[in-house]
């Protein structure tokens, strides 16, 4: 036991050692974990916010059931439930017949023409909101099969291009992140590769003195993994303060929209992410590295 | 503790190095394998510490056949053996102290152990007090000196020396091959692979010689003169 503290005490001390003696490397390989983090947040932050843009203009998407003409508004409002059953539908707001007729004549200026326009004109209706968009074709139908409901609605050709938009935003923020992710760690295992290089001497100094492979291996191991750990809390500050200074600029210059909150929904799992590839990156990435000097 | 029998071996390029080496090396001995750049004497190196396998024939060292040992036994067997490099070896960011030391911590030698073994092999080798220096604040002779402590903080069987006087001035180069005449003494076998004639011819020790790959002269007392033939 005591053997063991011995080591996992002298691999701490080298790997921290080793920061320090080949700072330039260190140095670097930080700006570069950083430098892709940043990038790579940055580019998921927008896709987030992009999808809940989308989701917004998804739940103003509504379907309008219109009610039979002979039910009085009791019965009409009785429907709410059998509504709010169909799969999909997240809410069913009562419309009146009055409420209809002040919505339709709000949206003219000229409101003394309406005068003589009476109420029973106009349907009770609900507008209902729907989870997915995509299935808003099938809940119409499904709104169809209610025998008191007269007509159904649905903006289908927006609610097509709305989830089209979604489909495309989203396999351009995969295949644009796993580009990243292919650059990065290119760059990444080059930087590694060029560190490990350096110390290849280091290496066969080891290998003659009887050094285990997993002897040399671990120091290098707690090297990359600070490395990392520096790195990964680097670049989620440089993202959050850049996030925070591009909320006050799309406010500023665009008062209608406003960018997702930082809420732990979101950073959270960026942390998470962060530290996963600072991690994985430098542990993993020096560790591969190692492996062609540890083959003698 | 060490025995060569007919190796050969033939690199990926169709270099052939060795043709048909054969040599013992029994414990406590002390031996020049000297020969001209080229004729095999960095190649035998690499096969007794296992760097490279021979291409045919049987090397033992230190008991073990180097052929059949497996690679995750190849760090104990480097253990046994001390090796001493002409171009010193030592890591530039570590402290005299820590370069001798970390032979002993890869052995998974106490602090305790290291404390007490260290400072005594650093008197060996006169650089006790030395040992705060980093490698490039001293000589080359102290360098060596230093890589000297280093393959000898283990206690180990056998000490190989490739060309370890080749950076040293001659006053420098004679005070090394003391040194290794005197661990020696101690007990260790030792091997130096050298092409210093002026060296070999102050050391009354069996000399080696090597050529093309083959073993032309083994002899004690006595520096094979290849250039002559």
């Amino acid at each position: 036991m005591k053997v063991n503290r011995n080591r996992t005490f002298y691999y701490l001390k080298e790997g921290i050692s080793s920061i320090f003696a080949h700072s330039l490397m260190s140095f670097a390989s930080i700006c570069i974990i950083v430098a892709f983090l940043v990038i790579m947040g940055t580019f998921i932050l927008l896709a987030v916010n992009i999808n809940s843009l989308i989701g917004d203009l998804e739940s103003e998407n509504i379907v309008l059931a219109y009610v039979h003409e002979n039910l009085s508004e009791n019965d009409a409002r009785a429907l709410e439930p059998v509504i709010l059953a169909i799969p999909n539908v997240t809410s069913a707001v009562f419309i009146s017949r009055e409420e209809a007729l002040q919505s339709f004549i709000g949206r003219y200026d000229d409101t003394d023409r309406y005068d003589d326009v009476d109420a029973t004109w106009f349907r009770h209706r609900f507008a209902v909101y729907v989870s997915d968009v995509a299935q808003i074709a099938e809940t119409q139908n499904s709104l169809r099969y209610i025998r008191e409901i007269a007509t159904v609605n649905a903006n289908l050709a927006i609610a097509n291009g709305l989830v089209t938009f979604r489909t495309v935003v989203s396999w351009v923020s995969v295949i644009m992140v796993a580009v990243l992710l292919a650059i990065s760690l290119f760059i990444m295992q080059n930087t590694i590769k060029l560190a490990t290089f350096e110390r290849r001497e280091e290496i066969s100094i080891m290998k003659m003195v009887g050094a285990t492979n997993s002897f040399i291996r671990w120091p290098f191991i707690v090297e990359g993994f600070i490395l990392g750990l520096i790195g990964a809390l680097i670049a989620y500050g440089a993202t959050w303060s850049l996030y925070g200074l591009a909320s006050r600029s799309v406010i500023e210059f665009a008062g209608f929209f406003q960018l997702m909150p930082l809420s732990s929904n979101v950073s959270v799992p960026i942390f998470l992410l962060y530290t996963g590839i600072g991690f994985g990156v430098g542990v993993g990435g020096s560790g591969i590295a190692l492996n062609r000097y540890l083959k003698v | 503790m060490i025995r060569m029998n007919e190796v050969f071996k033939e690199y990926a390029n169709g270099t052939k190095a060795l043709k048909g080496v054969t040599f013992e090396l029994n414990a406590g001995e002390f031996a020049f394998l000297v020969g001209p750049s080229g004729s095999g004497k960095s190649t035998i190196i690499k096969l007794l510490v296992g760097e490279i396998a021979p291409s045919d024939g049987e090397v033992v060292v230190n008991g073990q056949d180097m052929d059949n040992i497996k690679m995750r036994k190849m760090p104990y067997l480097r253990r046994t053996i001390g090796c001493i490099f002409q171009d010193f070896r030592l890591i530039e960011y570590k402290s005299v102290y820590e370069n001798v030391a970390f032979a002993m911590r890869v052995i998974g030698a106490s602090n305790k152990d290291i404390r007490q073994r260290v400072p005594y092999v650093l008197e060996l080798v006169g650089l006790e007090y030395k040992a705060k220096a980093r490698p490039d604040e001293l000589s080359g002779g102290e360098q060596q000196r230093v890589a000297v402590a280093r393959a000898l903080v283990n206690n180990p069987k056998l000490i190989i020396a490739d060309e370890p006087t080749g950076n040293l001035d001659p006053a420098r180069s004679l005070e090394i091959l003391l040194l290794l005449k005197k661990i020696n003494e101690l007990g260790t076998t030792v091997l130096v692979v050298t092409h210093e004639k002026p060296l070999v011819d102050q050391f009354s020790q069996r000399v080696i010689a090597i050529d093309g790959g083959r073993i032309v002269s083994d002899a004690l007392d006595r520096y094979y003169n290849y250039e002559s033939q």
